[in-house]
């Protein structure tokens, strides 16, 4: 097909155009990664703005699913009533000793906190929040929560399902925040072995099963080992279950998380008055700067 | 003849089709499944969006609608900021590019080209994600997670066909 020479040009031209788009946006896909590597501000307001924006829809998009799981859970569970029951009847037994020796520890406890004038811990204000986004990514585990600062909930603060530790606040916009699981390969929680209290760093590597790295002191920890969390760092009050370790091979400790990611629906963001995972507010600017403002 | 306002209107919303079932797609696979095992890794069903439409409508699709749905990847994803951007750039770019060659082919060919395809952009994106964050990240995730992509891409290309036809057989 033969084109006149005008036709022909234009042609060319807007096939340069196009290319010349195509590598723009490809120069401002790596121009964000150099942005966003650097923490800037912007980026972190952009990327809260966005997930405020499609957070409503997700947020609705999510409860048909998550009747269509209640539903099927119904069912399973009806299926497995017999050996459920058997199971349980077991547990209350051994439960029931348990309560036994937890109400005379309890006893014992109130009259030693009272004979050493201990200041109790103060109760923690917690926020309920629904999981509306599990995106599932191989490259980070993270989840988007239905609740953000006008909520109350704040960057760093500790993210729990039931008694158990879930991850921290990582991002937060105003009525969504994202929540970064311990297992998040961005993740580090300070934890202490409970029965020796050898410390030690919970680091996530985007297994679901964490490692424990950093282990003080000369330790025999041992498959079956209950984590809880440490009290150093000033991110997390000490004594919130984490997991169990799972298996000791050459050196390498892994932690078996007593969440379990799927069947997370609601999670409580919990404001224990401390400072967080990490000191995330910015260091104020130079006492000279400021000074030269105010002339 | 000039075309009336409603057939004009008509014409935009059938041309956004495109643009809208794939970020359905990506809001879809935030949606928490409640499924054990299936948690932790989710197929990349944009990717098949944007993949399947830069083959059969680049025009409705077109370079910088790929990026944003990248970037709304990255956002909804929690990945670094501009990593699914460039992905699906190049998804997008290097399909288009080629769809003389899908075009007319039988299903088999575009799965084959869509494997090689995804594995490219799956590797860059781990690549990107790796040294941006300054550790390696464990491949077998990344590679099951490229499996299940492959795996759903039959079912997601008929769907997408008879969205097609359905809005965009004359338009």
């Amino acid at each position: 097909m033969k084109q006149s020479g005008a036709t022909g040009r234009l042609a060319t031209l807007r096939l340069l155009v196009q290319r010349f788009a195509f590598l723009s946006l490809m120069v401002g896909a790596g121009a964000l990664m150099i942005l966003g590597k650097a923490d800037i501000v912007l980026i972190e307001q952009t990327r809260a703005l966005v997930a405020d924006a499609v957070a409503p829809v997700l947020d609705a998009m999510g409860r048909p699913a998550a009747t269509v799981a209640q539903v099927t859970d119904n069912f399973h569970e009806l299926a497995n009533l017999r050996t459920e029951n058997a199971r349980l009847k077991e547990e209350n037994t051994k439960l029931m000793h348990w309560q036994i020796v937890a109400r005379r520890l309890e006893s014992e406890n109130v009259v030693l906190h009272e004979q050493l004038n201990v200041i109790p811990d103060p109760d923690p204000a917690f926020v309920t929040a629904r999981v509306i986004g599990d995106m599932g990514s191989a490259f980070g585990h993270s989840m988007l929560l239905g609740s953000g600062s006008k909520d109350g909930v704040r960057k760093g603060q500790a993210v729990l399902a039931g008694e158990v530790l879930v991850g921290h606040i990582a991002e937060v916009g105003v009525r969504s925040a994202r929540m970064l699981l311990i297992t998040d390969i961005n993740a580090r929680t300070p934890v202490v072995v409970e029965s020796s209290r050898t410390r030690a760093i919970l680091t996530g590597d985007n297994s679901s099963r964490p490692r424990l790295n950093y282990v003080s002191g000369s330790p025999s920890i041992s498959v079956g080992d209950r984590i809880v969390t440490a009290a150093s760092g000033g991110a997390f009050p000490p004594g919130i279950p984490v997991g169990v370790v799972s298996s000791v091979q050459d050196g390498i400790i892994r932690v078996e998380p007593f969440i379990q990611r799927h069947s997370l629906e609601f999670v409580s963001v919990v404001d224990f008055g401390l400072g967080g995972i990490l000191p995330f507010e910015r260091p104020p600017p130079p006492e000279r700067r400021r000074r030269g403002k105010e002339e | 003849m000039k075309p009336s306002i409603w057939v004009k209107m008509d014409t935009w919303v059938r041309h956004s089709v495109p643009f809208g079932i794939t970020v359905f797609l990506l809001l879809l696979t935030a949606i928490p499944t409640h499924m054990p095992g299936l948690a932790g890794i989710a197929p990349m069903l944009p990717l098949m969006g944007v993949y399947y439409w830069a083959i059969y409508r680049p025009d409705l699709l077109p370079a910088w609608l790929a990026f944003i749905i990248g970037l709304l990847y990255d956002i909804v994803g929690g990945t670094p900021l501009g990593v699914n951007a460039l992905v699906m750039l190049l998804v997008q770019g290097t399909a288009a590019s080629q769809r003389k060659f899908f075009l007319g082919k039988s299903f088999a060919v575009t799965w084959w080209a869509f494997a090689l395809l995804t594995g490219g952009a799956i590797g860059i994106a781990w690549l990107l994600v790796s040294a941006l964050k300054g550790r390696t990240i464990d491949p077998m995730p990344v590679l099951f997670e490229y499996l299940m992509t492959l795996s759903l891409f039959p079912l997601l290309t008929w769907a997408l066909a008879r969205t097609q036809m359905a809005f965009l057989r004359d338009v």
